[in-house]
Order: C-alpha cells, then structure tokens, then sequence
C-alpha cells in the first residue's frame, strides 16, 4: 500500500497539444490498449467461438471418433428421435431440474432469512452453511458415496435405529427414487450455502428505513415480508433461479459418480447422453446435435430471464 | 434471552452440525480402520491396484499452476485494456468474454476435443489448462476490470509523468493497487482447476495424464464388485483439506468475488 501513497506532483504545467498530436496519441493509446487486450482475444476467439461454430458445423456430420467426418445433414437430428436413452434422460433432467430447483430455494431462502440480521453466531453459521462449497463438487460426490454405501456409511444405520428404515438400503442403486433423493441431498448439502450467499447479498441491499417506514405504518412481519422483502428482492430471485436451472439442466458429476445413471437408466441425465455417444458410441456427430439443442434451449432461457431481470429492477 | 432468540441460536446451531457433519465424518472415516484408528486407507489409496499415484498429484499440480499463472496473466492484460483504455471491438470482445457464462462448457466439450486434437494438444494436460484459463476469463476480466476501474487515475498518470510507459505503471505502480483482486482471481481458479471433473474427463485419455478428482474416481469405477470406501473417503480429504485451508484463510476474498459477480449478475 506503500506504494500507493508515494509523491504526487502538486503542480504538473501540461500544455494542450494541438489537435493532430492529440489525435495521433489517442490512435496510439488505442494500439496499446488492443494489445493488451490480445490475450483475451485469442483465449476468447481461439477455445469459445471456434469452438461453438465448430460445434454446429459438426452436428451437420457424421462424425466419427477416428475417422472423416462427411455430411450427413440433417441425419443426426432426425435420428434424435428414435434415440430412446434421449428420450428418458430429457424427461428425466426436467424432473430434477424441477425438484432440485423447488428444493434447493426453499433452502437456500430460509437459511438467508436466519442468518440475515448480524446476532451473536451469526457468522460461524454462515460460514459452516457455505463450507461444503469449497469442497470440489466431484469430490462431495464421493463423500456422498461413502456416507450413504451400507458398507462404512452411518446414514442407513441412524435411520435404522430411529426406526424409520428396515435394514439394508441401497441409497445410490437401490430403486429410482432414492437414487433422485440421493442426488438431491448432495446438491441440496453442497450449494444451498453458495445460493444463500447471493440472496443475503440482496436481502442485505434493501435499505432499512423502508422497514422502519413498514414497522410505523404497522405492518406485521408476515406483510412485511410478503410486501416489501419479496418484491424488493425479485431481480436475486431470479437470478438464483436462473443459476439453479441451468445448472440442474447440466448436472453430470452427481449422477456420474453418485448413482453411474442407474439403476436402469433411470438417472441418466442429458450430459450422460452427449458423453454416452461421443466417447462410447464414438458417434461425435450425434453428440454435437444433442449440445447444439440444449444450447439452444438454455440461450433462449437465459435472454427471456435476463429480459424479465431488466424489466424488474428498473 | 426471548423465546425467539433461543428457537434462532437452536436451528442455527442444529443446521450448522447438520452441514458440518458429512465433514467431519469424511475425515473420521478416512482414518477409522478395522482395529481401531490409524492411516491404512491412506496407504491403500496410494498403494492398491487402481489407486492414485503421486504423478497424478503432479499433474493437478501442473495443471493448477498453469491455469492460475495464465488466468492472471490473460486477465490482468485484459482488465486493464477494458479498464483504463478505449479500441476498437472492446465492447464487442468484453460482451463476447462474458458471454462464456451464458454458455455452460458441457456444451462445448465435444467440439473443444476436436480442436484440441488438430492443434496437438489431445490428451495434455497444457490443453486443459487452455480450456480451463478461457472457462475462468467471464470472472476473472471482469472481476480485474472493476478493480482496474476502481484505481483513482491520478495514480496512473503521475507514474505515467515519472517517464513510465503504460506497461511499467501497470507493473511498477497498478499491480500494487488490483492485489485484492488478483488475490481472488487465483483463488478462484486454482479451487476451480484443482476440483474440475468434467473438462479431464472428456480431454485426458491416458490414465497417466489423469489429475487427482479423475484418479480418485477411477477406483470406484475400475473397481470390480466391492469398492473400497475407506480409501475413497481417503481420497475425499486429501482432495478438500487444501481446498478448506485456502478458504477458511481466504474467506474475504472468495465472497468478495462472488458478491462482485452475483451482484452485477
């Protein structure tokens, strides 16, 4: 910081070059800025929009692991349709986008609303709810594994003991739903701190003599809440969702690790599906038409959301 | 103490070990043995068949390094020139950089191994780190132009006056005044690089080139019939303590990150 604070010239005479000088520096500062920017240029242009037009330009073909690629168009679209696992992944990805995202806010709001006001122990509550973020989501995956195998895992013994369980319980494999429900704990566990975070960050921009004005007009805490805090809070709100959707619409790790997809398929979700033709059905063009659809889908949900997020916070 | 104090510390305290607790087990069954407690699961996980060896640790390593040395690198260069400077196509390339968030990477793997196959660079760990440095550029040059922003011009200027050229101030005097943000930035990408799952999955072949998160995974899946859990959660922890170190040290700067992200959105 030191450095900040060295010597300021108190006077600094700079005459005024005349124009064509200033105009030649200015074209100048301009090189130097572009060139600074280079890098991120590269980066950008070089492994995003080639990339993404690569992406398209491959769905158009078909596209062996090893081998030509020759066109086909539009054979790996029309053939989305007879691809089963597709099928049963999208209407399976949407069910858990739902579920996770009703969840996962419903969590993540009431742990903001706990911790918003600064209380004694507050902070170390905020920090043991974000904790689980810094853990790489691969392995929260892995813990899960463990914490829920029958083999070294206490869950399925404290439930037994409680006697909500009958024995043996095969969480990650058993049947469908506890596969869902075992997903759904790990996301719920490992990002309910993270979205909590951002809500108290909004929760925290509403200024509060707009309660004090509530508090005198005599509004309850329930209207207060329902009048002031929620609409106040719509543009977080949104994007919270936003961030859930997306991100339930892309889950991979947790049904990779966790559950491998099964039992039968059940929990394949639609990434599965894109790594599934690419990399063991070595059909990279099938791949590329499943990306290409699920871009669009989640390119056409972000503009609309960050449509309605401009139109309500102005 | 009012009723509604008590009910606050109780749920606060009773969700607090409820989200402590697969924490805390994890590294309670890391050591748990058969006879008592000790570091066998640890040996296992370095030893066994299918077990993790120390050039995967090298390779995390490597590729940690490479993807926060280049992040700071790219987004400094780039928070700078969006900060303190106006060209042509700015707008144009600082919309297109964030735009990378609206496009989630799984949908950009695929046509990524391609490219990465034409240039040779399949199968490395130096094209990872590629990918990784672009996936983390949205934040990062945003994150670097904010704080380029925030630094009072005057700054610039004198050293600029002092005979400086705009790449001396920026490494004499600015460098000094963006440190918070440089801070985050490679907190960031280093947790990030350090924990990636799916980009090594789809561009590291070789078990060889594998980073930990893909060799510690690996025993589960080229395990046959039983899993060695007691290794696995070996794995965990030695995965997440240098992450939880970092964080609990750096905790000002992670939220201030995200805060700085989630805000503008």
């Amino acid at each position: 910081m030191v450095a900040l604070l060295t010597p300021r010239r108190d006077a600094r005479p700079r005459a005024v070059p005349p124009a064509p000088a200033r105009r030649r520096r200015h074209r100048r500062r301009a090189l130097v800025g572009a060139a600074y920017a280079s890098p991120t240029a590269l980066m950008v242009g070089l492994f995003f929009v080639l990339p993404l037009l690569l992406v398209g330009w491959m769905s158009l073909h078909r596209w062996p692991l090893l081998g030509v690629p020759e066109l086909n168009a539009p054979e790996n679209y029309a053939d989305l349709g007879d691809n089963s696992l597709l099928r049963t992944a999208t209407w399976f990805t949407l069910k858990y986008t739902v579920v996770v995202t009703v969840l996962l806010f419903a969590v993540s709001f009431g742990l903001a609303l706990l911790v918003q006001r600064r209380r004694p122990g507050v902070a170390l509550f905020r920090t043991a709810f974000f904790l689980p973020m810094a853990v790489g989501f691969a392995s929260a995956s892995l813990l899960f594994l463990g914490l829920l195998s029958d083999e070294i895992g206490p869950v399925t013994r404290a439930l037994d003991a409680l006697g909500l369980v009958d024995g043996y319980v095969s969480w990650t494999s058993g049947s469908p739903n506890t596969a869902l429900a075992s997903s759904v704990a790990l996301v719920l566990w490992r990002f309910a701190g993270f979205n909590m975070l951002i809500l108290l960050t909004g929760l925290q921009a509403i200024p509060l003599e707009v309660y004090e004005a509530a508090r005198i007009d005599g509004a309850g805490r329930w209207q207060t809440f329902r009048r002031i805090t929620l609409p106040l809070l719509r543009p977080t709100i949104a994007l919270v969702l936003t961030l859930m959707v997306t991100g339930s619409l892309l889950a991979f790790d947790q049904f990779w690790i966790l559950t491998r997809g099964g039992p039968d398929n059940s929990t394949t979700s639609l990434v599965m599906v894109i790594y599934r033709d690419a990399f063991i059905r070595l059909d990279l063009g099938s791949a590329a038409a499943i990306s290409v659809l699920l871009l669009a889908v989640l390119i056409v949900f972000n503009v609309v959301q960050l449509g309605v997020l401009r139109r309500r916070s102005q | 103490m009012s009723s509604r104090d008590r009910g606050y510390r109780t749920t606060g305290a009773a969700l607090s070990i409820l989200f402590l607790s697969p924490l805390l087990w994890s590294g309670w069954a890391s050591v748990r043995t058969a006879d008592g407690f000790g570091l066998e699961n640890y040996q296992r996980l370095f030893t066994s068949d299918n077990g993790i060896r120390p050039h995967h640790v090298l390779n995390s390593l490597t590729v940690c390094l490479l993807t926060v040395g280049g992040t700071l690198v790219v987004a400094t260069l780039g928070g700078y020139a969006f900060g303190r400077f106006r060209f042509p196509g700015r707008d144009l390339l600082f919309l297109l950089t964030l735009a990378i968030l609206m496009v989630p990477y799984a949908t950009i793997l695929i046509a990524l191994y391609v490219l990465l196959g034409w240039i040779g660079l399949e199968d490395s760990l130096l094209g990872l780190s590629l990918v990784l440095i672009m996936f983390q550029l949205p934040f990062s040059v945003f994150m670097m132009r904010n704080s380029f922003e925030a630094v009072p011009r005057e700054l610039e200027e004198s050293a600029l006056v002092d005979g400086c050229t705009s790449l001396t101030a920026l490494l004499r005097v600015l460098l000094h005044a963006v440190r918070p943000g440089l801070v985050t930035v490679a907190l960031f990408a280093f947790l990030t690089s350090w924990s990636e799952f799916f980009a090594p999955l789809i561009l590291l072949n070789s078990t060889d080139r594998f980073t930990l998160p893909l060799a510690v995974v690996n025993m589960r899946t080229a395990s046959h019939g039983s899993i060695d859990y007691a290794a696995l959660e070996a794995g965990v922890v030695f995965m997440a303590v240098p992450c939880l170190l970092l964080f609990l040290f750096l905790q000002r700067s992670y939220v201030r990150g995200f805060m700085s992200g989630a805000l503008k959105g």
